[in-house]
């Protein structure tokens, strides 16, 4: 498979990992922001590559495990409502709300269906004129361009039974968020190559520069992830702290105009709260007042509807780094993918998620983290 | 619809479509029976409809199984629900190493289904029992109102006899056998999705939906000493080897690279965020054979066209604890379950 094929090739990857450690000296924590990098570290055994100073911590970069869990209560409330036609992409709909999941809303007769695009549920709309078709808009810059273009080309058909329910998130200031705490203790990033297509990489440089920390915009693949690392090392080894492009085939420094241009007509920054981490001013995007009528919050009066986390969920010191899913005494016990507490446990990104499906049996290094003497 | 009391027997083909009568135990229901149903399957000999069917068995070991078929939409690129309702019966009885010989089918239909859609769906289940050399035999219908059942449900059972010597089973299982599976995976899983969901992943991906008994003899014939065999249905490879894996209390490690999957799964799994080993499959199965036996075993299945690409993907490496290991790039992992169906990531 091309693009995909030369990026898994093992002698490359043990090229890679021989390379870091011939080029690392110190004890460094590399933070990857993006669930899509996770996944792949611990699905190809990529941390076990490593050598020992390289500690990877997972970050808040999972679209399904940061929507806040009053989203999940406001989606649950308008997906209940007779009239509605709630459309979600797939992993959105067993992430537990306060009571149930929007499957579980399914079953007692809500009408929920998972949808593959957008643009999906502005068809669903036009054929449905007797129904109000809501779509969950969530996930960082990646799917923003296209849900501001669902909305859009629902104003312009004047589709008046459409509308959104947003929560998306940004994620630079996330970045800034996790480095102004602290107790931060990550040296480096990969940001998200996906996000960056999108929206290049101009906004990482003042971030970098002011926190003297280096961040590659890297992709997805296991090549890609350690040759982001080995980019990473060898800045923190030369005490650099520049934003570099590991995934140059894909991002461009200014990222991708007219995709920009679509999310800046329709939406503005706005703060956003995110699940497990709390409020993070300018982290957000909402609709602009000139698309109010598609705004589902409004049109639904659900805004009002707040919620408390599980104590026991310990998502939100995940989702900065802080501690490793399986540090959780919840983990894999009371918090299965069956029965998840948290989000993280939930989406196919997520990283509790992810630990539960490859690190649980000893062999494989579920009991220890990755490595123990090397924790943030 | 009400047809009690004194009213022409108005013949199948003057119904379009399927009425609540049909299921109503009456003439119209009989006309379904006679015209739909035993002018596809026939008649059990010559003997009178009678509310059971005898069976003459060949041995005195048999092997019985049932499974129900929920699947939309009804027809895929290769094949369709009544072609899966047999085959997948059929498969069952082969992993155990039964020649399948008789079935049941039961059907659940929903008011308002075309007939000529239950005739397409009959036919085919026609073909594929001949193709397999069983006999339908036996069957029942009911109808349910429009709305209460996605067009139509098949269930069918399936009884064979034992040909194999010994037991096949996950207990037959040991230490150092070699892993087999028959041939690229994920074909079913991703060609129904790809119609349900209308998705063109460029080249057309078709189901693999096969009958799964002559390799199954190829293999027994062989003489290769063969200790488990499991369909990959719904849940993939993954599900498959881990209950094997638990039941029987073994490590299994394959490893990633051997294990086939076409290019154009693997591009659409991709862009799902879908792994191919928990994606199903209806033509595939994984063998679990003698390790010095593991050639001649290849061999043979690679004699039938439905496993022509059979290759080894691994072993039994430990006995004790059940699980199953894969080997990636960086290292081993473990494979599980999932935990529900997949579903598609955001981004």
């Amino acid at each position: 498979m091309r693009f995909v094929d030369e990026y898994r090739s093992s002698a490359d990857a043990q090229r890679l990992a021989a390379r870091i450690a011939d080029v690392v000296r110190s004890d460094w924590t590399i933070m990857e922001v993006c669930g899509g990098q996770t996944h792949s570290i611990v699905r190809f055994g990529l941390d076990q590559m490593l050598p020992e100073q390289i500690t990877l911590v997972h970050g808040p970069g999972c679209p399904v495990c940061v929507t806040p869990l009053e989203m999940i209560d406001r989606a649950i409330a308008i997906a209940s409502r007779p009239e509605v036609i709630f459309c979600s992409f797939g992993d959105m709909l067993r992430v537990p709300g306060s009571s149930q999941d929007l499957m579980s809303a399914k079953a007692s007769g809500a009408d929920v269906r998972m949808v593959y695009s957008p643009l999906d549920a502005v068809e669903l709309a036009r054929a449905n004129p007797d129904r109000e078709v809501v779509f969950f808009a969530v996930g960082f810059e990646t799917t923003a361009p296209a849900n501001a273009g669902a909305v859009e080309m629902a104003r312009v058909q004047n589709l008046r039974n459409f509308s959104v329910l947003v929560s998306h998130v940004l994620v630079p200031p996330a970045i800034t968020a996790i480095l102004s705490s602290p107790d931060c203790r990550v040296n480096g990033f990969l940001a998200a190559g996906h996000v960056c297509t999108i929206t290049g990489c101009l906004e990482y440089e003042p971030i970098a520069a002011q926190y003297r920390v280096p961040i590659v915009v890297t992709g997805f693949e296991p090549v890609d992830i350690l040759q982001g690392v080995l980019m990473c090392v060898e800045q923190l080894e030369r005490r650099r702290h520049t934003v570099e492009n590991q995934y140059a085939r894909s991002v461009r420094r200014e990222g991708n105009p007219a995709a920009m241009a679509m999310i800046g007509k329709v939406m503005e920054v706005t703060d956003r709260t995110w699940r497990g981490i709390g409020a993070i001013p300018m982290s957000g995007l909402r609709l602009r007042d000139a698309y109010a009528d598609f705004d589902a919050e409004r049109k639904f009066d659900v805004g009002s509807i707040t919620a408390q986390e599980s104590p026991d969920c310990i998502s939100g010191l995940v989702l900065q780094g802080l501690k490793r899913p399986n540090q959780c005494a919840a983990f894999g016990t009371m918090c299965t993918p069956e029965h998840p507490l948290g989000a993280t446990m939930v989406s196919s990104e997520g990283a509790c998620a992810a630990y539960y499906r490859y690190r649980r049996t000893p062999a494989a290094g579920a009991a220890q983290p990755t490595h123990a003497g090397h924790q943030p | 619809m009400n047809i009690e009391g004194p009213v022409c027997p108005v013949p199948l083909s003057r119904y379009p479509a399927i009425v609540m009568a049909h299921g109503g135990g009456g003439r119209l229901m009989r006309d379904l029976i006679e015209n739909a149903f035993i002018s596809a399957f026939g008649a059990v000999g010559d003997r009178p409809a009678h509310d059971s069917a005898a069976l003459d068995l060949p041995t005195a070991r048999i092997a019985f199984t049932t499974d129900s078929f929920v699947i939309r939409p009804l027809f895929f690129p290769n094949a369709d629900i009544g072609e899966l309702a047999v085959y997948g019966t059929v498969n069952d009885l082969a992993m155990g190493g039964a020649r399948p010989l008789y079935l049941s089918a039961s059907f659940i239909l929903e008011e308002g289904l075309p007939v000529d859609t239950l005739m397409r769906v009959v036919q085919s289940m026609s073909r594929a029992a001949a193709d397999t050399g069983v006999a339908i035999v036996t069957g029942d219908t009911k109808v349910v109102e429009k709305g209460r059942c996605d067009g139509m449900y098949i269930t069918t059972a399936g009884v064979g006899s034992l040909e194999c010597v010994g037991t096949i089973g996950p207990a037959e299982v040991r230490e150092g056998d070699t892993v087999i599976v028959s041939g690229d995976l994920g074909r079913h899983g991703i060609a129904v999705m790809a119609v349900r969901e209308g998705f063109a992943f460029g080249t057309q991906i078709v189901s693999d939906c096969a009958p799964l008994w002559d390799p199954v003899q190829a293999l027994l014939a062989s003489g290769a000493e063969v200790h488990c065999l499991r369909d990959l249905t719904r849940g993939g490879l993954a599900s498959a080897l881990v209950e094997i894996a638990e039941s029987a209390h073994i490590e299994v490690t394959v490893t990633e690279e051997a294990i086939p999957v076409a290019d154009a799964v693997r591009s659409a799994c991709e862009i799902l965020g879908y792994d191919p080993l928990h994606v199903a499959n209806e033509g595939r199965f994984v063998a679990f054979v003698r390790s010095d036996h593991a050639d001649r075993a290849i061999e043979a299945l690679r004699t039938c066209a439905v496993s022509a690409d059979a290759v080894s993907i691994g072993r039994v490496t430990a006995s004790g604890e059940g699980r199953v290991l894969l080997r990636t790039v960086g290292g081993l992992r473990p494979v599980d379950m999932l935990s529900g169906e997949q579903l598609p990531r955001i981004c």
